[in-house]
């Protein structure tokens, strides 16, 4: 098989993955894309080790050891951005990011009132969740 | 004239494509062909999956694309990794991902705002991308021939050895970065009302021992004074202070 073949299929699912990445709105959907760019490296990985394991005489596997490295992080990765998705959804009732812009430069008015709002909105959830507290260690 | 013209025009091309046969990109092996199809596949699933307005579909069809994936590592002999694809991704990211598009409480039906409103920015930067790895890539490895026959160079036997003899050392990290993952998801996941609770409990308890404060809290319009009055004492009666200055809030 030439090698033309898997590299160009996975430069062009890494191509979609990042053109997932920069239009999406939903984050778990920028996950899904992450995970797409993912395995189109994860592609190439397999493709040159299986060529150099024959081009060559003495290989350590490093491609296959090193996809199943990355299998392992993806996964690893994919729990731990859920978690983060689901409290900024706890937090601010939504998973869009482009809402999230707390932390944006340049945007004038609109970062602004965003950012006062989120801090209203965490102040007084702190209050709520302390009067929670003390209703309960009344009760 | 014409004729000629055409003969003219027809003697390059069929020089091209006597050249590119030698090359051999024109007689494409049975698993060139699979690879091919099962390829295009696996593209036209990716597309979907990042252009479709049902955040669900979009799901399903990554699980196309991973599956399409799979295969291609069968077709290059990587075996083990192409079971662990599927166990992995297949299996457990996909169903992870559909738990969090429950757990957001995404909409079912289509979403019209599921692409940003830099889509066309994103595009000109992907397209651009694609041709200049395409291109890179077609002009690097145009003649490199992927050897197929023979021993499976990623059969079980040989990742495994591979991976236990020059490899263990980083396995054994990342099963350390698999565990810290966990501990970490579980935090990040978990409800905060325990750890938002406690600081008024321990302060309850320690300011429990003096007798005036239980009685001021008691006793609603001398609680401004007893807070004023625990919170000159010193800096530990002062979060209390704080605690009950919220709780009045209400």
């Amino acid at each position: 098989m030439h090698l033309a073949y898997p590299a160009v299929l996975a430069a062009l699912l890494f191509c979609t993955g990042l053109y997932g990445v920069l239009a999406r709105r939903n984050a778990i959907l920028v996950l899904m894309s992450v995970e797409l760019m993912l395995n189109a490296v994860n592609l190439n990985l397999v493709a040159f080790d299986v060529w150099l394991s024959k081009a060559a005489e003495e290989t350590l596997h490093s491609g296959q050891a090193l996809t199943l490295f990355t299998i392992a992080i993806a996964a690893a990765e994919i729990g731990i951005g859920l978690a983060i998705v689901l409290a900024v959804h706890r937090n601010r009732g939504t998973a869009d990011i482009d809402k999230l812009r707390d932390t944006a430069e340049g945007h004038g008015t609109d970062s602004e009132t965003d950012g006062s709002d989120s801090d209203a909105r965490t102040a007084e959830q702190a209050a709520q969740s302390g009067r929670a507290g003390k209703a309960e260690a009344t009760a | 004239m014409t004729l000629a013209e055409a003969t003219a025009t027809a003697a390059p091309a069929t020089l091209t494509r006597a050249a590119a046969e030698t090359h051999g990109f024109l007689s494409p092996t049975g698993v060139e062909i699979a690879f091919l199809l099962v390829g295009l596949v696996t593209f036209g699933a990716a597309i979907v999956t990042v252009t479709t307005k049902q955040l669900v579909h979009a799901a399903l069809w990554l699980v196309v694309a991973l599956g399409g994936l799979a295969v291609e590592y069968l077709l290059l002999t990587a075996e083990f990794i192409a079971w662990v694809q599927v166990l992995i991704y297949v299996g457990s990211v996909v169903v992870l991902l559909l738990f969090g598009l429950m757990l957001t409480k995404a909409p079912i039906g289509r979403s019209p705002d599921a692409d940003s409103a830099n889509r066309w920015a994103a595009l000109v930067v992907a397209v651009a991308a694609a041709a200049a790895l395409v291109w890179v890539v077609v002009d690097a490895f145009r003649a490199t021939w992927i050897d197929l026959d023979g021993p499976a160079a990623g059969s079980t036997e040989a990742t495994g050895a591979s991976l236990f003899q020059n490899w263990v050392l980083p396995f054994e990290a990342l099963s350390v970065l698999l565990l810290a993952a966990l501990v970490g998801a579980i935090v990040l996941s978990r409800k905060e009302k325990p750890e938002s609770s406690s600081p008024p409990v321990n302060s309850r308890t320690a300011t429990g021992s003096s007798p005036s404060v239980p009685d001021s809290r008691n006793h609603p319009i001398g609680r401004k004074g007893a807070v004023e009055a625990t919170s000159a004492t010193g800096p530990p009666a002062q979060g209390t202070g704080s605690a009950e200055q919220e709780g009045g809030a209400r």
